[in-house]
């Protein structure tokens, strides 16, 4: 057996990646969904870009701007004490903007076709817009919810051009599985390459699978 | 008392070792990376260090040292991004220098594709594709156009040439015989794991310009004791002998 720590690392950054994403990503798919601003068709298109650039030029570019010599590097460095490339925090960084469009689009339709009706219903019910918020359009929009979500968490644990450039390919900090995977392949270790593969596969399809036979429950009982 | 004594000396032996025990993260380029884990481990065990190996490509190890990844030393696949390095912030002066050279091989799947020799066998070569790294991006695939001009094959076999994007990739086409033929590097043709995958004749260096596989110590690692007595390491008889068994030439 190859060694699995690659393994739990990915997970871990595609759980924090998911989390953060599901943070910042709905109130900016609330706005899209809901303005009528002339510069939403800008920050659509800007949400989107992320698919535009390949993983690795778009890891270089990180590497250029979150560098020690940045701005946003330096403030890194006066805060916490560490540079952000090299380092899980600098994954971090890197993969929520990489799958900002997996969180932002399915999250953005969800609330378009939910309309603003439920809502207007809530108001005149007396509900604060975070209470409707809540209580109305998350448990109405959960589907929406559950494919933004595994459509992050999956596309985090399949990144690879990305951290490969930001990360460096460190043992125990930033060497992912689809990185160890790589070297596997590239320094011709087939056997271990095919092993952390296998486990990858059956891993990612048992939690796919999970996710879905639980939607559709999920929409019997509620539905 | 006198056990005591001797027991206490041990303790001291084993702290003052401790303390001058250092850790070194070295950057090393994936076509050496096997070798590089080989000597890894025969310097672990003659000295109190220890080394982490981070593969990836010259290009990309360059660029990430460029950016302030925290590596002490890098292992290049050629001599341009380590001088580069040498003659930059990033690099130490002087401290660069060539711990091996690379040399090809001509290899394929089948057995009975591979003659006597590398002239021979492309000369007789079945019609088909033809795997060669990148010229580029990897520096054995410049070798390799280079071969292959020298053998006056190249014009022949443009129109058939797939390029791998490593010597790695062109390696992975040749052993799961979806190429003919590729030129790869000897040290992987030699790697005791693929033995029965790959059939191999050696390339004459005589054929190309050097691969010449260069090593620098980063100001990362300035001071780092583990970083030097690795490079001074590789430099070692012992080192150099496993080399040339791995199909490397040595200065």
């Amino acid at each position: 057996m190859p060694d699995l720590a690659p393994l739990w690392l990915s997970l871990a950054l595609a759980g924090v990646t998911t989390v953060v994403l599901l943070i910042l990503g709905t109130p900016l798919a609330w706005w899209l969904a809901h303005t009528s601003s002339r510069i939403r068709p800008v920050i659509e298109a800007v949400t989107a870009l992320p698919l535009v650039l390949p993983p690795t030029v778009l890891g270089f570019y990180f590497l250029i701007i979150l560098g020690p010599g940045t701005t946003i590097g330096n403030f890194w460095v006066q805060v916490t004490g560490d540079a952000l490339t090299f380092s899980f925090s600098g994954l971090v960084v890197a993969s929520v903007v990489y799958s900002l469009p997996f969180m932002v689009q399915p999250l953005q339709s969800a609330f378009e076709s939910m309309g603003r009706a439920p809502l207007e219903a809530a108001a005149t019910l007396r509900a604060s817009p975070l209470d409707a918020f809540f209580s109305v359009a998350v448990p109405l929009s959960r589907h929406g919810f559950v494919t933004a979500a595994v459509l992050t968490f999956a596309h985090t644990i399949g990144e690879f051009g990305v951290v490969l450039m930001v990360g460096g390919n460190i043992p125990g900090k930033t060497r992912v599985i689809s990185i160890a995977i790589y070297e596997h392949v590239e320094t011709l270790n087939y056997a271990a390459a095919h092993w952390l593969s296998a486990v990858l596969l059956v891993f990612a399809f048992t939690v796919l699978f999970l996710v879905y036979a639980l939607k559709r429950r999920l929409a019997i009982r509620v539905g | 008392m006198t056990k005591l004594t001797s027991r206490l000396c041990c303790l001291l032996c084993v702290l003052s070792q401790n303390v001058n025990a250092e850790e070194a993260l070295i950057a090393v380029a994936t076509n050496f990376f096997n070798s590089a884990k080989q000597i890894e481990s025969s310097f672990e065990r003659s000295t109190q260090h220890q080394v982490t190996l981070v593969s990836g490509s010259t290009g990309k190890l360059y660029a990430q040292i460029r950016h302030g990844a925290p590596f002490d030393a890098f292992l290049a696949a050629d001599q341009e991004r380590p001088r580069l390095l040498e003659g930059s912030p990033f690099g130490v002066g002087n401290s660069r220098f060539t711990f091996a050279i690379g040399q090809l091989a001509l290899a394929s799947a089948r057995p009975e594709h591979i003659k006597a020799d590398a002239q021979e066998s492309l000369r007789q070569r079945p019609n088909g594709p033809f795997a060669v790294a990148n010229p580029a991006l990897a520096p054995y695939g410049a070798a390799s156009r280079e071969a292959l001009q020298s053998l006056q094959q190249w014009s022949a076999l443009e129109g058939d040439i797939v390029l791998g994007e490593s010597v790695g990739q062109t390696f992975a086409m040749v052993a799961t015989g979806n190429v003919q033929f590729g030129i790869v590097a000897l040290s992987q043709a030699m790697n005791p794991v693929h033995s029965n995958a790959v059939s191999y004749v050696r390339i004459s260096t005589l054929l190309h310009e050097s691969i010449r596989q260069d090593a620098v110590l980063l100001s990362h690692g300035k001071d780092n004791l583990a970083a030097r007595e690795f490079l001074k390491f590789l430099r070692a008889e012992v080192t150099q002998a496993l080399l040339l068994d791995s199909g490397y030439g040595v200065e």
